[in-house]
């Protein structure tokens, strides 16, 4: 077990931090999930972080010159890689506290990407920071599109769903592939803490980040972040979709730690996948055999996610 | 003290680094730039050095990685060549605006296709315009020292930039040459402690890297261009600092039995040893031939260009590059501009050469000369030519 | 959306670009943007902070009784908070003229 997790104390409802470390006046579009998970995020870890984040959604709407949402120190440099510059905000720490050049206190570091940034032109970046073993957290924010460049498809992007670049037409019904399992990734390069989580659990998106940032060594969060823009989603329904998403069992809420899955939220009775692609317009096209077709491999990936649960 | 070895200029430059006290090396292997990095890696590894050697996964990363170890405050170092140099490229262009003084080696080797490992200019010529001082060394000791000297200019608070030192690959990298290497209270003596302006700190939190809105990119733009041309003034007096503790002067632009030359050889990097050679057997000849020698390219210096001419009638400046479809080479291009229409000013001569490898001989710097008092009198077709090419 | 903060020159322009001031974009009000915006029934409210913490624009605040209250410089009007409220104790209302 990790010695950090003994004296955690775990956030709940009374409890929560009411400090913002990300100020209003952010750009964000109404009813953005992606920028209330990051603001979740940033209560869960307090003032004494520092944020590097990949070109997106979440850079340009909190910080255009020369004005910033950021009230913790904060570095862009560009899409793929804020995982090195994390790796050498860490390593630079490292060295300068041994030199005595800066106070001995630890300071969390936070590597930030969307979904394309991490499952698509960062992954390697990625891997290479987890391999190397930063003490670092990378969270993927995951709206499952490009959505700062108008909604093209990622790998992470849904089987079926309608983006820019994978219409539905006469030969085609949306986005061919299915999801990219990038905890999976993640998990397969033996670090001590890998989670997915969502703004809908607010208590349990924020105990898992706290736990990420405790972790010595490399932790990673997958955060499903709804966008209404990008799916054709009514804004007050954000929260409602990623409960939806959960319950259905197509956004499975789990922590590994040190290689073991524990499910955090096990779904006995889950809703029909229909309940969740109803709604979003990303969806709209999908026709019976289409859902069916969902339905058959969100069950499929659920039991092996509960059998690897059992298994770990 | 200082103490004269046998050397080879990779490990030389190395020991700079290790000597410069650095505090972060991030960096990924390309030939011919390994024996840099594997030094660094050696010494870090035997506590030579209190420095964290952080072995990333391609050069991107590396230079992704120089900048948030110099955004947090740390002395950083990296060194590429060729592809990897080109790999990096999207991010060079960002710590110049953002004030990194990072430190880079750049071991200049051909670029691809065809794959290539030896030595030419190509590399660093296609990322001439990203914002950084660059700087050329001609042999081992230079490699040394210029290396201590970027250190002390990126910097100086009134810097705050990026710079490089770029040494040829094999023809200088891989050499063993005697060079004097300065001891560690010489080099504390030249170079003080990294104290950035700013640095990622909760105590005093700030945004770095904001997104350049249309009403200030031109401002952003501008004051890095003109932070870049200031720096000169930091350039020089490194030098002249550097020259008054150890006895040699560097300037940005040097001459060799230039003073009554009617024609001057226009060489950058290790070349220039054999243009020396070149220049004194046309003097043997009776030739009125002498040589410049650019050793910072950027920013140009071109009052000190101007100077170095002096009343030659005709320059012979020669590329390690041959950018495709251009009108000539990079360096004849900065320097037709340089004199465009100045009165009395050389005519200009452009000679690709030395690409990929290809030995620059003293014939070859012969040849030069011996075309450009031909071309002085009948114009040629183009503004350049590729010398020792074969046509069939 | 003219930035006339951002009108500096070369030389006036922060160093490096940074901005220097934390938490600075409270100087934009997004509340502009709204066309609806939510009321609270403080009658209904049991104080129990879900509109505040759903709330992706850090607009809603608690007063000094525990109640919350829609801070409108910056409240977009997604209706979030009408939507995930227990008690059904906001409603949104179109913004007039």
């Amino acid at each position: 077990m990790i010695p950090e997790f003994e004296k955690f104390k775990r956030f709940k409802a009374k409890n929560l931090p009411k400090e913002e470390l990300l100020a209003p006046g952010h750009r964000a579009c109404q009813g953005c999930g992606e920028v209330l998970a990051l603001r979740m995020v940033m209560k869960a870890l307090g003032p004494n972080v520092i944020v590097c984040m990949a070109t997106g959604c979440m850079e340009i709407v909190t910080t255009p010159y020369p004005q910033t949402a950021w009230k913790v120190p904060w570095i862009h440099i560009a899409f793929e890689n804020p995982a090195s510059v994390a790796s050498g905000i860490e390593s630079a720490l490292k060295v300068l506290r041994r030199k005595g050049k800066v106070p001995k206190k630890h300071i969390d570091i936070l590597a930030v990407g969307g979904d394309g940034a991490t499952s698509d032109i960062g992954l390697g970046w990625i891997s290479g920071a987890l391999e190397r073993g930063h003490d670092f957290t990378y969270i993927c924010l995951d709206n499952e599109a490009y959505m700062n460049t108008g909604v093209q498809r990622s790998s992470c992007t849904p089987y079926g769903a309608m983006t820019t670049t994978s219409p539905p037409g006469k030969k085609s019904f949306g986005q061919v592939t299915w999801k990219k399992n990038v905890p999976g990734i993640a998990v397969a390069h033996n670090i001590p803490y890998v989670a997915t989580a969502s703004p809908a659990y607010f208590l349990d998106l924020m105990n898992k980040v706290k736990k990420a940032a405790l972790v010595k060594g490399p932790a990673y969060i997958h955060i499903y972040s709804p966008c209404p823009t990008g799916w054709g989603s009514a804004p007050e329904r954000s929260i409602e979709f990623a409960k939806l998403v959960v319950e259905t069992r197509v956004f499975p809420l789990y922590e590994v730690i040190e290689g073991r899955y524990i499910m955090s939220r096990k779904i006995t009775k889950p809703k029909p996948v229909q309940k969740y692609l109803k709604g979003q317009r990303r969806f709209r096209h999908l026709d019976e055999e289409h859902i069916a077709y969902i339905q058959q491999r969100v069950n499929a990936d659920y039991e092996k996610l509960v059998r690897l649960s059992e298994i770990t | 003290m200082a103490k004269r070895v046998g050397i080879e200029v990779s490990i030389a430059l190395a020991e700079a680094v290790k000597l410069a006290n650095v505090d972060v090396i991030a960096a990924y292997p390309i030939t011919p730039q390994t024996h840099i990095v594997e030094h660094l890696s050696e010494v870090v590894a035997d506590g030579e050095v209190d420095a964290e050697y952080v072995p990333v996964e391609s050069e991107h990363a590396a230079m992704s990685c120089c900048c948030g170890s110099s955004a947090a405050g740390a002395r950083t170092f990296t060194s590429s060549s060729s592809q990897g140099l080109l790999l990096m490229s999207e991010i060079l262009f960002i710590p110049g605006p953002m004030r990194f003084p990072i430190v880079m080696a750049v071991v200049n080797r051909a670029l691809s296709a065809p794959i290539s490992i030896w030595n030419d200019h190509q590399d660093i010529m296609s990322q001439r315009d990203i914002g950084w001082i660059q700087t050329f060394a001609e042999n081992g000791q230079e490699a040394f020292d210029l290396t201590l000297h970027a250190f002390r200019v990126a910097e100086d608070r009134r810097v705050s930039l990026p710079m490089m030192v770029n040494i040829d690959g094999f023809t200088l990298s891989h050499v063993v040459e005697a060079v004097e290497l300065l001891s560690q209270e010489e080099v504390d003596q030249y170079l003080p402690p990294f104290k950035p302006r700013y640095r990622l700190d909760p105590r005093k939190p700030i945004t770095m890297g904001p997104v350049g809105i249309p009403e200030v990119y031109s401002e952003a733009k501008v004051a890095h261009n003109e932070a870049l041309k200031a720096s000169r003034k930091v350039i020089l007096r490194g030098w002249k600092e550097f020259a008054d503790l150890f006895g040699r002067q560097y300037n940005p632009i040097e001459t060799y039995r230039s003073e009554d030359a009617e024609v001057l050889l226009v060489t950058m990097g290790s070349i220039s040893e054999t243009a020396m050679t070149a220049i004194d057997t046309m003097r043997d000849k009776g030739q009125k031939a002498g040589l410049v020698k650019i050793r910072l390219w950027r920013p140009f210096p071109g009052p000190e260009f101007r100077k170095a001419a002096g009343k030659a009638k005709m320059l012979a400046v020669v590329d390690r590059c041959l950018p495709p479809g251009a009108i000539c080479g990079p360096v004849g291009a900065e320097l037709r501009s340089l004199f465009y229409k100045v009165p009395g000013g050389p005519k200009i001569f452009n000679f690709i050469a030395g690409l990929g490898g290809r030995d620059v001989t003293v014939e070859r710097f012969e040849e030069m000369v011996d075309k450009s008092m031909v071309f002085a009198k009948k114009r040629p077709k183009e503004l350049y030519e590729v010398i020792g090419v074969r046509e069939k | 959306m003219a930035n006339t903060d951002a009108i500096v020159g070369w030389k006036t322009i922060t160093f490096g670009c940074h901005v220097m001031e934390p938490g600075s974009s409270t100087k934009f009000r997004t509340g502009d943007w709204r066309s609806q915006r939510p009321v609270i029934d403080n009658e209904k409210c049991i104080k129990c902070g879900i509109c505040w913490i759903y709330c992706p624009d850090m607009a809603i605040i608690q007063n000094k009784d525990g109640f919350f209250e829609v801070n409108m410089e910056y409240c977009k009007g997604c209706g979030i908070c009408a939507h995930e409220c227990p008690k059904d104790a906001i409603t949104i209302v179109p913004e007039e003229g």
